[in-house]
């Protein structure tokens, strides 16, 4: 993770509840979600790292992240706060806002 | 077809059932990097750019007639990588680096499929095989290579099958040996959806074989080069299977009866509600066991009223009137919560789980208790408490649960004081069920019947002894049941034993008349019940 001065930046976390954790269709959706906003956007298992690029699928699959880990999330640009909760949102709503489209 | 050679029979594991005959078609697989012995030119990025282009494209299309949502979700995933700059990166630096595009790509790929190979995760694992089949389909267009069809009816050998593959051929009749291939991969659920026989892990031998083959995916075996006797008999068991299927689903919209005209109660098994999208509710007589525990998975959870007073009625409002029984947490053992289930015990199932733990965390239990006390103001709601074992036991949730009633009205809140009964399913507690004041009883089967036999639900070498038609089981549940008509309590059954139709008549032969079962079995239960006639009817009642 880079730091650009002067930026907006953002931080949050949450627990991950989804059956089989980050498996392909939570990945798939954070990952969509995440590229809609102009931030860079990190995802990560602890407060201080390692951090992966939120937006690449194969990168947060192979996170790992198993149920009930506490999952982290880092966006730095001009909608860094959004995104940030944006991304808190949908995994606290288990993925479930967009599970019925 | 080759009366030459001997009939050969070749074992494997059954990832699909059903029989399927016909000749043995060898799936070409993978793609041998093109002989193209081109040096790098500027042209070469862009011919790997639209190979995946067009592979995007061909996945998309395939989606639009997937028809579920889960192939949708795997070929979502398979365009989603294919997007990844994360993916398909290192393979244009390799080009860049006059690495021929077809090699590059294969290079980018393993560097991907091998993190997925190497976990531990069975789910992950399985995804290594969508990877491969979005790597070759890349490679196919890269080479100009084009899929030659495999007849319908066909039994297609490969070592694994790409479930985009799947989705191109006509199963009509056909089936699937595979030498690889793993019960948890999409394609294993894809053909269990779409009723096409698959085994997986076959003698790597079978690929060479040709001519016509038996599939058998109920006995898990293939058998090569049947001779005439074998091959009619098979054909029989085709038949017999198949009208056995139509006369099921021929009673999945019907009451189930018994050949002797008497009505049994069918209820479904609910876990989170989710699987009631597709379900008529006239299909079934109600709700016999909500598994709270897929509703609350977490801390949070188990102190949301409001979330699950809404997961209650939803599930309620869907039976439009029809009975629901849920059941009250039953965590701990195989089902770990996070903070609430004790951890590191030596013998879980003998451990701190069901209302042992929730009796340890009132809160938790309370908050539960709040929520289905004002759902069932709306619609009927019972309330099933899990691994009772001592009277005691139930008395402390009953005690609670007027309270709770009685909190809850002078809150001004609507409520109703849902039925309180209990799972059978500790022996101690089906021994002596003259002693626990329930509303109602429900027999646990699964854990019934490990726990009177001494034998763990999940271990194979022990099937034969924790057989759920074993006497000592049927024995222990005839006591209830009887015990529960003779006093005119209502006693239904919610194991797995209830979904399996070879049960069923043993579980009406003990006087059960209401039973629970799992969304995919009711068709072929209501079938079982209704070629059932009671031994005593048909002596004439001389029981």
């Amino acid at each position: 993770m880079s730091h650009d001065e002067g930026a907006p930046r953002a931080t949050g976390f949450t627990v991950l509840t989804h059956e089989h954790g980050f498996h392909a269709r939570p990945s798939i959706l954070l990952t969509q979600l995440a590229k809609r906003f102009s931030a860079k956007v990190w995802i990560g298992l602890s407060d201080n790292g390692p951090w992966t690029d939120a937006k690449s699928v194969a990168r947060v699959m192979a996170l790992k992240a198993p149920r009930e880990t506490l999952v982290f999330f880092a966006a730095e640009g001009s909608d860094a706060a959004d995104a940030v909760s944006a991304l808190v949102r949908l995994v606290q709503s288990d993925f479930a806002s967009s599970k019925d489209q | 077809m080759s009366s030459s050679k001997a009939t050969a029979y070749l074992r494997g594991i059954s990832a699909s059932p059903g029989l399927a005959r016909g000749p043995l078609v060898r799936l070409e697989e993978g793609v041998r990097t093109g002989t193209r012995a081109s040096a790098s030119g500027p042209d070469e990025p862009t011919r790997l750019r639209s190979a995946i282009d067009a592979a995007c494209a061909e996945l998309t299309a395939l989606m639009q007639r997937a028809g579920d949502a889960d192939t949708e979700a795997l070929l979502a995933f398979q365009v989603a990588m294919l997007q990844d700059l994360v993916v398909t990166e290192p393979a244009f630096t390799a080009i860049a680096a006059r690495v021929p595009p077809e090699q590059a790509w294969l290079d980018a790929m393993e560097l991907q499929i091998r993190q997925y190979d190497s976990a531990d995760d069975l789910y992950i694992r399985a995804r290594a095989s969508d990877l491969r089949d979005m790597r070759d389909r890349v490679s196919r267009v890269l080479c100009g290579a084009t899929i030659t069809p495999v007849p319908a009816g066909s039994i297609v050998l490969a070592a694994d099958l790409p479930p985009s593959r799947f989705l191109e051929m006509s199963w009509e009749g056909g089936g699937i040996a595979l030498t690889g291939g793993s019960a948890h991969s999409h394609v294993a659920m894809l053909a269990r959806a779409r009723g096409v026989p698959m085994l997986i892990g076959l003698d790597p031998g079978i690929l060479r074989v040709h001519g016509e083959a038996l599939l058998d995916a109920e006995n898990g075996m293939v058998i090569t080069s049947p001779d005439a006797q074998t091959t009619a008999d098979f054909v029989a068991r085709q038949q017999t299977l198949r009208s056995g299927r139509l006369v099921a689903e021929s009673h999945l919209a019907l009451p189930a009866v018994t050949a002797s005209g008497e009505r049994v109660q069918v209820m479904i098994n609910v876990a989170d509600g989710a699987e009631l999208g597709n379900l008529n509710p006239a299909w079934c007589d109600g709700v016999g066991l909500v598994r709270t525990e897929l509703l609350l998975r977490d801390q949070h959870d188990l102190m949301d009223e409001a979330k699950q007073y809404e997961a209650y009625c939803r599930i309620a409002r869907w039976a439009e009137g029809r009975p629901v029984t849920v059941r009250l947490l039953d965590a701990g053992a195989d089902k770990p919560i996070a903070g609430y289930t004790v951890d590191a015990e030596l013998n879980p199932f003998l451990g701190m789980r069901g209302v042992r733990l929730s009796l340890l965390h009132r809160q938790v239990l309370s908050t539960q208790l709040r929520a289905l006390a004002r759902a069932a103001a709306l619609r009927p709601l019972q309330i099933m408490v899990p691994m009772v074992t001592s009277p005691d036991e139930l008395d402390q949730v009953r005690q609670m649960l007027n309270g709770t009633v009685e909190s809850l009205a002078k809150e001004g809140l609507d409520c109703a004081r849902p039925a309180l009964g209990m799972m059978v399913e500790v022996p101690a507690a089906a021994l002596t069920c003259d002693l626990f004041e329930a509303d109602f009883f429900s027999i646990g089967s699964n854990d019934l019947i490990q726990y009177v036999t001494a034998c763990s639900r999940d271990s194979r070498p022990l099937a034969a002894l924790h057989d759920p038609l074993q006497p000592a089981v049927l024995r222990i549940m005839r006591e209830v049941v009887q015990y529960a008509n003779a006093h005119g309590i209502p006693v239904s059954l919610c194991g797995d034993m209830a979904g399996d139709p070879r049960c069923v008549p043993a579980l009406l032969e003990i006087g059960l008349r209401s039973l629970s079962v799992a969304p995919a079995a009711l068709a072929g239960v209501k079938a079982a019940i209704a070629r059932y006639r009671s031994e005593a009817s048909e002596e004439g009642h001389s029981a």
